[in-house]
């Protein structure tokens, strides 16, 4: 199992620890740019872009441009992008950056075919790498690393893991624990597609094992089963953290795409019944609000005292 | 999307899946034109984007004439968990030994292809028994792989090797079409002992539609979808009367959850993607004043980033150019709230800290 960690912070007494570089491809465009500044503003060490076509200038007077992710990688060392090109060129992009060696791939594109998630999973397999997403707000560190489209607000350092398929619910979700002082020590955003490059276990699997961890949060919403795959996990594994779910979906119509690709019912299949029975199952409360996260955290967590 | 049978049925023709004859309408005057061709006894069948539709009436057989003009108008005004009939397939009777399950879908959380065969078939699927599950990462289906399968369903001879060459060609169109599903329930062993497709299930995956310009014509969207979808948002109708509208997928779900908790009915879910900005949420505004059953519109928005400024801006310009006359009930996080609330103040827009006192100012407000 891949340590998040690890690739996010790095190892104490590394000359880049808590300063990993990170690769903005598609960096000129409206969206990669926007984002780009903001992740550096965060602190994120972005070290380069890459944008076929564009090699040689400079992103804000400091960045430097490549033609090619190989280009960048072999310039930079970074063992990390996040990827902003349009949907359809995803899979091109994708197989550029992990045929260069990149370990963590954060996927920001809607609307990417299946195939392709699926093709560019393959090659991640092959390279020992892990994509995030597509379809994801992406992936965090409070106060010390933003490699995704989050705004900053909600978030703030601290002991709670939040995996969540929605990026909005995920802002909510974190705006509502910060406020009632429960920090995040990572957030994950899985995305909203039918595939996912790191499912709701694999995302489980990376925080688990933290060791200051105090809780877990997971958003989750109709469509497929990873939430029940995760409650089974949870179940097996004897995971004994204060964990509570949240499932957004519950009044929507079966068999209609509600705004994410994944977010389907198929007769029973990835109905919010079924999620919320099997976390219930798991002995894991599932709240009614959002607002109704931390409240119930909280009583999880005085019972496990 | 989810196509009509006859249309999944048009594309296993082109594949070389064995059908029986059958011929589709949208009136019973075509109808009557099909009927000449087609001779009795035939099954009157209704095309909608559902299942479950033998159940509910929509699948008849029909003998003669008299039937068939008493049948024909019954199964097309039906209404199929909410979904009106889009057109009438009539199909040959057919001589069944033994109806069969088979389908390819993608195994979302195992991330690849799997294919269920079943001895027993003709039921939905959550009730096929015994059913053998291979997976088959991207989709491919050798002639080897066929034949086990076709052995493990229990199936010999000329049965089996059509069985298995209803399979590859069944892995084909999934692959070439990029389907999240295909499914044949019943696939049917004939008296003959040839096999048929009698039912045809097939799901795209809506992101490829760039890559398949050939599925485009069956592609049905309201005209207010259609404006949607231009305008990057995703829009799905529903039957209340408040329109809820907001940025993020699992927001908006989130909202028409709690809304429906709270005794009030959505008219629409509304997503106008990621961020919000003042065009983005008038055009959202344009699309919901064209839903006449609209009493009210309940607005959840996460901005984040976005100011709530800008987009007490598009409510502004919405009431200066008369688009909507609608109260519109409003939870915008994000910066300067405090100055969008003065903004709009003596406007029909309300602006609330929580989206809890949106919403129930929004069930109070159009029930009167």
């Amino acid at each position: 199992m891949t340590d998040i960690f690890e690739l996010l912070k790095g190892k104490q007494g590394d000359s880049d620890y808590e300063n990993k570089g990170v690769i903005v491809q598609g960096i000129t465009g409206a969206y990669g740019s926007l984002h780009a500044k903001q992740m550096i503003a965060y602190g994120t060490n972005v070290v380069a872009g890459v944008t076929p076509g564009k090699g040689g200038q400079k992103f804000e007077d400091k960045v430097p441009v490549y033609n090619s992710m190989q280009e960048a990688v072999d310039a930079t060392n970074a063992k990390i992008s996040i990827l902003f090109v349009p949907a359809k060129f995803f899979l091109g992009a994708a197989k550029d950056a992990l045929n260069a060696g990149i370990k963590l791939l954060v996927a920001i594109p809607e609307h990417v075919p299946i195939r392709d998630t699926m093709e560019a999973l393959d090659l991640a397999n092959q390279k020992g790498a892990v994509i995030i997403g597509p379809n994801t707000p992406g992936i965090m560190i409070p106060e010390l690393i933003k490699i995704g489209i989050m705004p900053p607000m909600p978030f703030k350092a601290g002991k709670i893991a939040v995996l969540s398929k929605s990026g909005t619910l995920l802002y909510e979700i974190s705006d509502a624990l910060t406020n009632a002082g429960f920090g995040q020590s990572i957030t994950i955003g899985i995305g909203g597609d039918p595939v996912n490059g790191t499912r709701m276990i694999d995302a489980f699997e990376m925080v688990k094992d933290i060791p200051d961890l105090e809780g877990l949060v997971v958003v989750g919403e109709i469509g497929g089963d990873s939430e029940e795959i995760l409650a089974q996990r949870i179940i097996d594994s004897g995971f004994n953290k204060p964990t509570v779910a949240y499932i957004a979906g519950r009044a929507a119509p079966k068999e209609k795409r509600m705004g994410h690709a994944g977010a389907i019912v198929m007769g029973t299949y990835g109905s919010a019944e079924s999620k919320i029975s099997m976390f219930n199952k798991a002995n894991i409360p599932v709240a009614k609000r959002p607002a109704e996260v931390p409240v119930l955290l909280a009583g999880k967590m005085e019972k496990s005292d | 999307m989810q196509l009509l049978e006859f249309q999944a049925k048009e594309l296993f023709r082109e594949y070389g899946i064995n059908l029986l004859e059958s011929i589709s309408s949208t009136n019973i005057e075509k109808g009557r034109e099909d009927v000449k061709k087609l001779g009795y006894p035939f099954v009157i069948k209704i095309q909608v984007p559902v299942g479950g539709r033998g159940k509910a009436g929509g699948i008849q057989k029909c003998q003669n004439d008299d039937e068939f003009e008493l049948k024909y108008p019954q199964v097309m005004d039906l209404t199929i968990k909410g979904e009106k009939a889009r057109a009438i397939l009539l199909e040959k009777m057919a001589d069944i030994k033994k109806e069969l399950y088979l389908s390819i879908f993608l195994n979302r959380s195992k991330r690849c292809y799997t294919i269920i065969a079943s001895a027993e078939g003709g039921v939905e699927i959550e009730s096929v028994k015994n059913q053998i599950i291979k997976e088959i990462g991207l989709g491919e289906v050798s002639d080897e792989l066929a034949k086990e399968v076709a052995k493990e369903v229990g199936l010999e001879g000329n049965t089996a090797e059509q069985f298995a060459d209803t399979l590859v060609k069944l892995s084909k169109l999934t692959i070439e079409k990029e389907a999240e599903l295909v499914e044949i329930n019943p696939l049917a062993i004939m008296q003959d002992d040839s096999i048929m497709a009698l039912d045809g299930k097939f799901v795209t995956d809506d992101n490829s539609n760039f890559r398949h310009d050939e599925l485009q014509k069956y592609q049905e969207k309201t005209e207010i979808e259609e404006q949607a979808e231009k305008s990057g948002f995703s829009l799905v109708e529903l039957d209340g009367d408040i329109a809820v509208v907001g940025n993020g997928a699992g927001l908006v779900m989130s909202t028409l959850d709690m809304l429906s908790d709270n005794g009030g009915k959505p008219a629409c879910f509304l997503d106008v993607g990621g961020g919000a900005t003042t065009e983005s949420v008038y055009e959202a505004l344009t699309l919901i004043s064209k839903l006449d059953r609209v009493k009210g519109i309940l607005v959840n928005l996460y901005g984040g980033i976005v100011k709530t400024t800008v987009v007490a801006e598009a409510f502004l310009k919405a009431y200066e150019n008369n688009l909507i006359d609608l109260p519109v009930f409003s939870r915008l996080k994000g910066t300067e709230s405090e100055k969008a609330t003065e903004m709009l103040q003596g406007s029909r827009t309300k602006i609330f800290t929580t989206v809890e006192e949106a919403i129930n100012a929004a069930v109070m407000g159009v029930k009167n």
